[in-house]
């Protein structure tokens, strides 16, 4: 099933936004191969009419009150920013 | 003048309560311990003036009669865990500098039980590791060496920090946190009691997250009884985690009668490995007659989906954490790439491929492709049914019986380098504790014994959902029957 190449490398790479250089899309197309083929041995499991489980806890996730209980915290939502300006966070430009 | 850093907590509380020694002595003791462990490389950052104000403010806690099972304990804190305005890194270089400015529920409880904060604990760089060699900030030294050798070993991971400080007495008691084995197999590789509790049991509130659906808090401590007073300190519901289950926390400690008569504990098949170490096997075997001479009924089980818990776990984990991990972006904290002329997604891409690890980018990669277009049923939703497969082996398992034993790892701590060129044969480390993480079950790592090269080994106890005092109470027979008393050597000093 999973053959991954050079250029599905570049692909996921770019949807990650990770930055890989040309030259390291060829070993880790091999690494990430190595894996794939290792996890698809579940294909031998026998697997149908049974539910997918997302999480362990049973319960029904909880109902609030719709109603504010935090904010008014400026200062230290841009506290770690590498960048803020005039209250926000500022980035390269992005429109020319 | 006995040496303060090698009592244990429950001896320390009993001492702090009689007024025979202060929160801040004790406090002082550890810090110099810290400062003279910096071999070990288990603190990414110390915080000793904060740990003197709150040994103070502990110290006033017991004088007015508020003394609680952790007031004055100095404790290590892992580094994914929020501590406002103290380095939170994940032990990543992408949260460089770094400083929430909020706390973590775990470390909250601590600090409202009167705990005192040494610092920040080493760990693999978001918690991806068996080893703790990816973390940014380098290795962490296991305390133990081999007899008669100088060479070095991995304390395990993704908790090395947590073991090695609480080995190596430089914290009483350390948080830990659990996605697939990362507060087990540390124990087990250092001599120390880890124990993973129920998932929800604890807040994952200002934890750095990993794997969402299987990360869980925990504890490091020198003896069982000591991991029951530090889990429950941190134990409870907490309206900021959706995952936080409304129960009341048990008295831990109570659990520990060392009546575990009538008992039945579980030995699953399938954890007889092929190749396994004999002596692993050995110790497993002893740890059945351990039970059996204490009055409990063992039994054969069987959990046959086994083999495939590491395989579906490398898809759910890698999954998640593509997701969790999306946030670092150079927006918002941390580091920030630019390059010269370039644009937003540049930035996104430059910072991302400089602050993270190889094994970060691995597993981010992995889970990007199986959530892709065209393969998520294949991979994603197919590992999500294998694991329901594997979660109901367990619930099957415990109609049978009150408690599982297994070894808690297949060997013992291994040297640097020898398996970080090979991800599959560092994943196979956690070979026994990631089914009970896809599980959500409570399980320990007790030590038990020693390998002929005289490095530790642990026995895994897994209990039902929300029975950790069972898991508690079959890890205390088993702490009295081991008789575990080695120490490492103290080389570090």
């Amino acid at each position: 099933m999973s053959n991954i190449d050079k250029a599905t490398v570049a692909k996921i790479a770019r949807l990650a936004r990770i930055k890989i250089e040309d030259e390291k899309l060829e070993p880790l197309a091999g690494e990430l191969n190595n894996i794939l083929g290792w996890v698809e041995q579940l294909d031998e499991v026998n697997t149908d009419n049974i539910e997918p489980m997302s999480s362990v806890v049973d319960a029904k996730l909880r109902w609030r009150a719709d109603e504010v209980t935090d904010g008014d915290k400026q200062q230290s939502v841009l506290k770690n920013a590498p960048r803020g300006e005039y209250g926000f966070f500022a980035v390269p430009k992005v429109i020319e | 003048m006995t040496d303060l850093t090698k009592l244990k907590i429950a001896e320390a509380r009993d001492l702090l309560k009689k007024g025979d020694i202060s929160a801040r002595e004790l406090t002082e003791a550890y810090i110099s311990a810290v400062e003279a462990a910096d071999a070990l490389n288990a603190y990414v950052a110390k915080t000793p003036e904060m740990a003197l104000e709150m040994a103070d403010k502990a110290d006033a806690m017991i004088k007015a009669g508020g003394q609680k099972g952790m007031t004055g304990i100095p404790v290590g804190i892992k580094d994914l865990f929020a501590t406002k305005g103290v380095h939170t890194q994940a032990c990543s270089h992408i949260l460089d500098g770094f400083k929430p400015e909020y706390e973590s529920t775990v470390s909250q409880k601590l600090w409202d039980d009167g705990a005192v904060m040494l610092g920040k604990l080493n760990m693999d760089e978001f918690a991806m590791g068996s080893s703790n060699e990816t973390s940014y900030y380098g290795p962490v030294k296991n305390p133990w060496r081999a007899k008669g050798s100088n060479n070095d070993f991995v304390p395990g991971g993704s908790s090395g920090g947590s073991v090695a400080s609480v080995a190596g007495y430089c914290a009483m008691g350390a948080t830990a946190s659990d996605t697939g084995g990362s507060i087990r197999q540390p124990a087990a590789f250092t001599g120390t009691f880890g124990i993973k509790p129920t998932y929800g049991r604890c807040s994952r509130y200002g934890m750095v997250a990993f794997a969402s659906s299987l990360d869980q808090a925990g504890t490091i401590t020198r003896d069982v009884r000591d991991g029951a007073i530090m889990l429950e300190s941190i134990s409870g519901f907490d309206a900021k985690d959706s995952t936080s289950v409304d129960l009341p926390v048990p008295n831990f400690e109570a659990a520990l009668t060392g009546d575990i008569r009538g008992m039945k504990i579980g030995i699953p098949q399938e954890y007889h490995l092929a190749g396994m170490p004999a002596e692993i096997e050995a110790l497993w075997h002893q740890g059945i007659e351990w039970m059996k001479a204490a009055g409990a009924e063992v039994v054969d089980i069987n959990l046959p989906h086994t083999k495939y818990a590491l395989p579906t776990y490398y898809i759910v984990a890698p999954a998640e954490a593509s997701s969790n991990l999306a946030r670092y972006d150079g927006v918002r904290y941390g580091l920030r790439e630019t390059v010269e002329g370039g644009g937003l997604v540049d930035m996104y891409e430059a910072t991302r491929a400089a602050g993270f690890g190889d094994e970060v980018k691995r597993r981010i990669m992995i889970g990007t492709y199986v959530l892709s277009a065209g393969y998520y049923d294949a991979y994603y939703l197919k590992a999500q049914k294998v694991r329901k497969l594997i979660s109901d082996d367990f619930k099957r398992a415990f109609e049978k019986v009150d408690a599982i034993l297994t070894p808690t790892a297949p060997s013992a701590a291994f040297a640097f380098g020898e398996k970080s060129d090979d991800p599959i044969a560092m994943y196979l480390n956690d070979v026994f504790t990631v089914p009970a993480s896809l599980a959500g079950i409570p399980g320990s790592s007790v030590p038990a014994g020693l390998d002929a090269n005289g490095l530790p080994l642990g026995l895994q106890i897994l209990g039902k959902a929300w029975d950790e005092e069972t898991v508690l109470k079959v890890s205390g027979v088993i702490e009295e029957a081991a008789g575990f008393t080695a120490k490492p050597e103290e080389w570090w000093r």
